[in-house]
């Protein structure tokens, strides 16, 4: 019964939630925009290591394998590397005890907290989202990420921003328990970029939104294929259908 | 009986047809049935386009359950792995990503082909006599996959997914005396969980296959009085009827690779501009999404569902804005078909439509005053269009008398 009084309450209990200010999200160009559109390689390659020095401290990618890194350029050798640089626990061995050991392509991305109860332990009651799907699990995808990553700014003077809390004008409700992550300058590119926030966020950005939807390029080459090919069988049919009907009297 | 009487009884045995054909077509009449009711099947020649839908609705049906298929091979039905299993098919499996779209944008394209179905059924008059179980066949379809549609919307074990299934299952709850027990049986809990998943997912296939089973009671039905044209004439003789194949066939291909263009466009550039970017945060009974809203083929419904303050009063409204939709064959008073001459119910018909646009967008708003008060006029209009105006519009407008199908074939070249 009271499952059902809160599901009521959910039906009409828009009110609340439409009155608060509308946020604008500004709009950015991403290289993956556009019928041809594909992920910048260099950019999804920088965007990689902001999130392994900065985000991956908190943010879980649970869904990506160090395998996949293959379709952004990184050479098998260079994967192998990368996963030796974490530790994954297997087992259990033939004693039954888990075991730590470095890691390979084959595994999943490591995540930084054994369980929910440790990450929100170690952040304030706050759990971080795993970042694998965080570009296609907000409306506005990758513009809203790079918005967040830009939006901490000097709060309103009337506002009181609580312990434990942050300010970003981005974020609904404007309040966010992450600091804000990136500064310019923070992460050393390997290809000599300067690592401005806004390079730094596109970059990470970009990564992002490869990791939420690495099919993305297949998908628009197989579109025009498939596209044309109806287009082409449009005619066709067309033609047929004309031929066709050319002896009925209307 | 006599033996010539009992002869005529086993017809089955004289087949038309010759060696291995004529053998199967004795004891197995499929071959002759389908020459004659999809070879040489007469159709009026006055269809136009609205008359492809039907068609196409099928293609689409088609499309889910092969892909559906594909899917069920690789998704696990379990509050634990449904979200995970989802996402491996997006990335692991072959393909993986393009069943799976397909199959989530092919259903928003079959209540597109099903909608503009329905109202060509409405504006045209192909729900009266001698129709009636064609158009009530057609409703029950409906329910249907709007009912095997929100199961399905339930197995990708999203935020969306959840709280939806917890929203939409709690409206069995109004029901009295026995809506808790019927909630409990049908998620096999307490509340939306691990058994609901799997439930769902069995459900979501057998409701899926009781669509085909109808479509098969919808074509008899339909292929015993033919199909309705826009005149609501029926045709006088031969000469104004077509074959099914291969007029009506080629026809209803470049309709509908005219709409699969537009499907793929979909597909391929903006494969979830239909959905919602919640759903692609794995369920969590702890925290509520901000808005919670139904898929948009829901919206009209939804929005029906909430202009009645009172939960009860807007599941039954919510029901039986469909149900309703039934009694029309037998509501309707005018002896005329089409709308092209019915003056006054053109207009009615035209605004229900309208009505049905409104009611989308208003469903996917906040229950903010406005949205409401404009839900509640859509929601008036709705019973008022089926309970009053088909009644008393057929009494009050004096209606042209129906051109036959050659003299508007005439004076449509004209």
């Amino acid at each position: 019964m009271r499952k059902a009084l809160l599901a009521f309450f959910l039906l009409f209990s828009f009110n609340s939630y439409g009155a608060g200010a509308k946020i604008d999200i500004p709009k950015y160009d991403w290289s993956w925009k556009g019928f041809f559109g594909t992920y910048d390689r260099a950019s999804a390659q920088r965007g990689l290591k902001v999130y392994r020095e900065v985000c991956a401290g908190c943010h879980s990618m649970n869904y990506l394998a160090y395998r996949n890194l293959g379709d952004l350029g990184f050479s098998e050798d260079h994967i192998k590397a990368i996963a030796a640089e974490h530790l994954i626990l297997d087992g259990p061995d033939d004693e039954g005890e888990m075991f730590e050991r470095d890691g390979i392509p084959s595994d999943q991305f490591a995540n930084p907290y054994p369980n929910v109860k440790a990450a929100r332990a170690a952040n304030n009651g706050a759990y971080p989202p795993d970042l694998s799907l965080i570009v296609k699990a907000r409306p506005k995808g990758a513009d809203y990420v790079k918005a967040l990553l830009l939006g901490y700014v000097d709060p309103p003077e009337d506002m009181k921003v609580p312990k434990g809390q942050h300010y970003n004008k981005y974020m609904a409700g404007n309040l966010i328990a992450m600091t804000s992550p990136l500064s310019d300058g923070l992460v050393d590119y390997d290809d000599g970029t300067e690592s401005s926030m806004d390079q730094m966020t596109t970059d990470v950005t970009t990564f992002l939104a490869w990791a939420a939807e690495p099919s993305l390029e297949d998908r628009k080459r197989m579109g025009l294929k498939v596209i044309l090919f109806l287009i082409v069988l449009f005619v066709l049919a067309y033609i047929s259908k004309q031929q066709i009907w050319r002896d009925i009297k209307h | 009986m006599s033996s010539d009487q009992l002869q005529g009884y086993k017809k089955t045995l004289n087949s038309p047809y010759t060696g291995i054909k004529g053998w199967i077509d004795s004891r197995l009449p499929l071959i002759r049935m389908m020459e004659a009711e999809y070879l040489k099947f007469p159709v009026p020649k006055s269809l136009n386009y609205f008359w492809s839908f039907g068609g196409i609705a099928m293609f689409c049906l088609i499309g889910l359950i092969l892909t559906g298929i594909f899917l069920g091979f690789h998704y696990k039905p379990s509050a634990e792995d449904a979200f995970d299993s989802v996402e491996r098919i997006m990335r692991d499996v072959s393909f993986g990503w393009l069943i799976r779209y397909l199959h989530a944008n092919l259903v928003s394209f079959f209540f597109i082909a099903t909608f503009i179905h329905i109202f060509r059924a409405l504006y045209f008059g192909s729900y009266k006599a001698p129709r009636e179980l064609v158009y009530i066949f057609g409703l029950t379809m409906f329910m249907l996959m709007m009912a095997t549609a929100f199961l399905g919307y339930t197995l990708p074990w999203g935020q969306m997914s959840y709280w939806g299934a917890t929203v939409i299952t709690n409206l069995f709850s109004a029901i009295p005396v026995v809506g808790d027990a019927i909630l409990q049986l049908l998620l096999g809990d307490f509340t939306v969980g691990d058994s609901a998943v799997n439930r769902f997912y069995v459900l979501h296939w057998l409701l899926a296959f009781a669509i085909v089973g109808l479509v098969v009671f919808h074509v008899i039905t339909l292929h015993m009085t033919g199909s309705n044209n826009p005149t609501g004439s029926e045709p006088q003789s031969w000469d104004e009827t077509v074959s099914f194949h291969p007029y009506v066939t080629i026809k209803d291909l470049n309709a509908a690779l005219f709409f699969f263009i537009i499907m793929a466009f979909i597909l391929f550039y903006y494969p979830n501009i239909l959905g919602h970017s919640d759903n692609y945060i794995k369920a969590n009974p702890m925290i509520t999404p901000a808005h919670i809203v139904p898929e948009w083929y829901f919206l009209p419904f939804y929005a029906i569902l909430r202009a009645i303050p009172d939960k009860l009063g807007g599941v039954i409204a919510m029901f039986s804005s469909i149900l309703a939709l039934g009694l029309l064959p037998w509501l309707d008073t005018s002896k005329v078909r089409s709308c092209l001459f019915r003056p006054i119910w053109r207009y009615c018909v035209l605004l229900f439509a309208v009505n049905f646009l409104v009611l989308m967008y208003v469903g996917g708003k906040p229950a903010e005053d406005i949205y409401v008060l404009i839900s509640r006029i859509g929601t008036a209009y709705w019973f008022l269009f089926i309970f009053v105006l088909a009644p008393l519009v057929g009494f009050l407008e004096t209606p042209r008398q129906p051109l036959t199908i050659t003299n508007y074939l005439q004076s449509k070249k004209a």
